[in-house]
């Protein structure tokens, strides 16, 4: 593995005066909601972005169960789960498709309950258990949810098909869904820009049983 | 015979894909691998006059900042194939000056240990500019239109005399429809990870044209071809945005040369926005006129649309309009505008999702105006031959579409006045429209081997987005070969592989079908040859013809127990494994022939083979010059509209399309689905807005972008005709990625009309345009 697993405990980079986040001008911007009011944010990009660096990303030593398997990173503490994932334990099954809540593409089950994974600190998930798509399989038995996104042809590209598993699987588990159209709109924080929808909303009804 | 193409098989990389097991650009981890984030400029014109990157530098865990000074020089591609990973902006290559022609231009790339590292750094980079004045809006600017240069001839068409005809017509309809700026938003951004051994680069790209990549690489970076290696296993789909090649494989092979190790460089999904290609916005003049019975006289298409500064690229609307219907007196134009935003590229469909849409509303709108049923008035003018080429179809069963598609939606209960029918509290309108697409072949190669253990497997540098490629040419391959599909293994998106045609323009299907079948049959062919030349077979002084090869047993037509297996014949002979390549030179494009491109010596094996190959032969001598090459189809919608707060909900959606020979009839009836979802987010959701002010991208992300979603999914019945097309290929199947797009965005907006009364020709159909 390289060196992209994490680098030693370093203090990286230096303080700041008091620069806006990251973090923050993206809460600005999901606050912002509809398109035209942003004009006056994104205008003035270049003032609210950092002009000095914000306070200290440290590194950290986080514990992660993924899949039953636990896992000591030491991570910078920005990191998320999504990337923790991905980047850190190099399981890629799980996907990035806008880092910011908008797509599903990067749904993994955190206690049974389907979270996007893009939007959650890798440092929060201490201490509970992270299923993936790579852990769904029973060895080498598929998943039902699996056997069915196959058999109902629920993908195309397949770069959305772990979120709308994981999603799937964590939508059956929650137990409020009973017809179909419960699960159209259900499903509507996972998109598929193949448009694989009505398969998939076929294969989770064969898992569901709704006739 | 075992008859495996046209069987609705499970996708063959279905278990890989729900698995995560699936491996996407972004999904490699070279030794040492370092990541860079871009930065984008910030003005829409001018000049950097400082780059100041010393903050973003001391960040630590930074290992190189690129900009255009510190940037190796790039040589402009040369000699490469247009139409195969293009690279997308002819006069702008990356990094290599100060100057800047458009918001979110590749302007830096950060590299750092850690992605949040390098994210972190990037928004460091300070950048000092010289703003010069720019225009971005396409409506202001109509003033500045051109008619372009490339493209040639067929983008201004003319038979007739339409001026003349519309002065005596009887019945006249003039509009105009204007389509925005639509982005493609595949949902896997684009990835590349490039690595550098000594002067040898490998690059995982995420591209619909691996051949293409790695001959743009090398000729942008000064490098023989045969130093580079692309590689795209899985792509998260495409849709036209990763057809051209962006900044990006580019940028982080320069970058991996320059940190000295390599590099993953994904693009956020703002980025997206700015340096990954875009529909472009569309101004349509659609003018008809007939007799006072509908019979056509008069088709006028004039499309206005976006140019950049940096290159030329045409949204060739107008161009299915000339053959589509009977018409004696035609006019097709198209110009340009160009404007300080990133060249507009291919988006599914292009030029016919904007043109069959403007098209085709006009032609309901004249239905109405002849108070006449809109599929009587598209039969009435229905074309028997191309009358712009004067050439037959090469297939064309669009008839039948129409009545099933009728008959599917249940167009007979339909009230033709607008705003007569309900369902409760919501008005029901019913639209239709025709759906068309070209049926592009161009020439391809394929490598087949069997093995002497029974499996096989197939080679061709061309890649599967996400239309299932892969598993249509199983089966396309498994019959050849006759074997079972789960004995054959089709291998893709590496361009060490003989040449196939990039993922663009509906054509993989059409192109790299037939060779994949000729090097296949060819094997077999040897493995008789081996085995009648042979006294220890049973088939031993046989003559060739009389064999059949079929589930991985050859034997003689009449006597199914005279035979033996694949692997006996290679076993006794020794034979670890028999090969054969093959390269089927066919283009149904215009001109015809002319693109057959030269790969410089590297499929050179393949076509000395194919000299000799029976079914390539046979393939290369249909003069296909004699034919027009469409695929058709028809669509049809039931909406609902609240009449209160004018949401529209696509109730029921059913295509019925003409497109030869299914292959797979689910993987199939999933394309079509996915191009009339694409056409929902057309007709109701999309559209990227820009700051009249500063030319930025306002909707820059999937919560302003909206794309449909689960929620948003009508009904659907999907169907084919399913009838060969004699004259594309052996294998009669043409392209299915774009066709579901196509007409289907006019039959929502024709259902809207019905159902409202009101005739929106500003796309989308938002709801404040019908309260
Ligand atoms: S990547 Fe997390 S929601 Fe899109
Ligand atoms: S399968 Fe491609 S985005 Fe869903």
């Amino acid at each position: 593995m390289g060196n992209n697993l994490g680098i030693s405990n370093t203090d990286d980079e230096e303080p700041s005066s008091n620069g806006t986040t990251r973090r923050d001008f993206l809460a600005q911007i999901t606050y912002a909601g509809a398109g035209l009011t942003l004009v006056p944010l994104l205008a003035g990009t270049k003032d609210i972005l950092p002009q000095a660096p914000p306070p200290n990303a440290e590194t950290a030593t986080i514990n992660l169960t993924v899949n039953g398997q636990k896992h000591a990173l030491n991570i910078d503490e920005r990191t998320t789960l999504l990337d923790a994932l991905r980047e850190n334990l190099q399981m890629t099954g799980t996907k990035k498709g806008c880092d910011h809540g908008q797509c599903g593409a990067c749904t993994v089950l955190i206690n049974g309950r389907r979270v996007n994974s893009c939007l959650t600190f890798a440092a929060m998930c201490q201490g509970k258990e992270i299923i993936t798509i790579e852990g769904l399989a029973k060895g080498d038995r598929l998943h039902p949810m699996q056997e069915a996104f196959i058999k109902h042809d629920a993908f195309q590209c397949g770069y959305c098909t772990p979120g709308q598993i994981c999603s799937a699987v964590g939508l059956v588990n929650e137990g409020h869904v009973h017809n179909d159209a419960d699960i159209h709109e259900l499903m509507s924080g996972n998109i598929c820009r193949c448009g694989a929808y009505q398969n998939i909303v076929d294969a989770i009804k064969e898992v569901q049983n709704i006739a | 015979m075992n008859e495996i193409i046209g069987k609705p098989i499970d996708r063959v990389d279905g278990k890989l894909k729900v698995s995560g097991g699936a491996t996407y650009s972004a999904e490699y981890f070279p030794k040492n691998m370092v990541y860079g984030v871009l930065v984008l400029s910030t003005i829409p014109r001018g000049r950097i006059r400082n780059i100041d990157t010393s903050q973003a530098e001391r960040v630590k865990g930074v290992v190189g900042i690129m900009t255009y000074k510190n940037s190796m020089s790039l040589h402009f591609p040369q000699g490469t194939d247009p139409g195969s990973g293009k690279y997308a902006e002819k006069d702008l290559l990356p990094l290599q000056n100060n100057r800047i022609y458009y918001d979110g231009q590749v302007i830096a790339a950060v590299m750092a240990e850690t992605f949040e590292k390098a994210e972190y750094a990037a928004k460091l980079v300070k950048v000092d500019y010289e703003t010069e004045s720019a225009i971005f809006d396409l409506k202001a600017n109509i003033s500045k239109s051109y008619k372009p240069s490339s493209g040639g001839s067929q983008l201004q068409l003319k038979r007739g005399d339409a001026d003349a005809a519309w002065q005596n017509a009887e019945v006249k309809m003039e509009q105009t429809y204007t389509t925005p700026v639509y982005h493609h938003n595949a949902m896997e951004p684009h990835a590349s990870v490039a690595e550098w051994n000594g002067d040898q680069l490998m690059v995982y790209d995420a591209t619909q044209a691996v051949a293409g990549v790695k001959s743009l690489l090398a000729s942008m970076l000064g490098l023989p071809p045969e130093k580079v290696k692309v590689v795209s296993l899985y792509i998260g789909g495409g849709f036209g945005s990763k057809g051209f090649t962006w900044p990006n494989p580019i940028v982080t092979a320069m970058a991996a040369k320059m940190v000295n190790c390599p590099v993953k460089l994904v693009l956020s999904r703002q980025q997206m926005f700015t340096t990954a290609g875009r529909r472009s916005e569309t101004i349509q003049k659609i003018a008809l006129a007939s007799n006072s019975s509908g019979k056509l006289t008069v088709i006028k298409h004039d499309t206005i649309s976006e140019s950049s500064f940096v290159d030329e690229f045409v949204e060739t609307a107008g161009l299915a309009t000339s053959m589509l219907y009977s018409c004696p007196n035609v006019e097709i134009s198209h110009s340009l505008v160009r404007l300080n935003k990133v060249t507009p590229c291919p988006t599914r469909a292009p030029g016919e999702a904007p043109g069959t849409y403007a098209i085709e509303a006009a032609m309901d709108e004249l239905a109405y105006q002849l108070k006449m049923d809109p599929i009587q008035l598209r039969l009435l003018n229905y074309a028997e031959m191309d009358e712009q080429k004067q050439k037959q179809f090469s297939s064309k069963n669009l008839k039948e579409c129409y009545q099933r598609g009728a008959d599917a939606i249940g167009w007979s209960q339909r009230n033709p006045q607008p705003r007569s029918m309900r369902k409760g509290n919501y008005l029901v309108g019913y639209g239709m429209a025709t759906a068309t697409y070209l049926a592009n072949r161009i020439a391809s190669a394929a490598k087949a081997t069997l093995y002497a253990d029974g499996h096989a497997e197939i080679l061709s540098a061309t890649q599967d987005i996400g239309t299932g490629t892969y598993t249509i040419m199983t089966q396309i391959a498994a019959e050849a070969f006759g074997l079972p599909v789960d004995r054959v293994t089709v291998k893709l998106g590496d361009s060490d592989y003989p040449r196939g045609a990039n993922s663009g323009g509906s054509q993989v299907t059409a192109s790299v079908g037939p060779p994949i079948r000729a090097a296949a049959l060819a094997v077999i062919g040897k493995l008789i040859s081996l085995a009648v030349s042979d006294t220890a077979s049973p088939l031993h002084g046989r003559k060739e013809e009389d064999i059949i090869a079929d589930n991985g047993r050859m034997y003689l037509k009449n006597h199914t127990d005279r035979g033996e297996s694949y692997t006996e014949v290679l076993n006794r002979k020794g034979l670890q494994k028999l090969e054969a390549q093959a390269k089927t030179n066919v283009s149904t494009r215009e001109p015809q022939g002319s693109n057959a491109v030269a790969t410089g010596g590297a499929d050179a094996a393949a076509e000395e083979e194919s000299k000799t190959n029976p079914a390539v032969q046979e393939d290369q001598n249909v003069d296909r010059k004699l034919y027009s090459f469409h695929s058709f189809g028809a669509q049809f919608v039931k909406v609902l509209v609240d009449p209160d707060l004018g949401t529209v909900k696509v109730d029921k959606a059913v295509a019925v399309m003409d497109i030869g020979k299914v292959l797979n009839l689910k993987t199939a009836k999933s394309q079509i689905m996915g191009g009339m979802i694409f056409a929902i987010g057309m007709a109701l959701l999309e559209g990227t807005a820009y700051d009249p002010n500063n030319g930025r991208v306002v909707t820059r992300d999937l919560a302003q972008y909206l794309v449909p979603v689960n929620a948003d999914m009508p009904q659907f019945d999907i169907q084919f005709i399913d009838q060969p097309d004699p004259y594309i290929s052996p294998i009669g199947a043409k392209g299915i990625g774009e066709i579901g797009i196509t007409g289907m965005t006019a039959a929502i907006v024709n259902a809207i009309y019905h159902a409202t009364g009101k005739r929106v020709r500003e796309l989308p159909v938002t709801l404040d345009k019908l309260i």
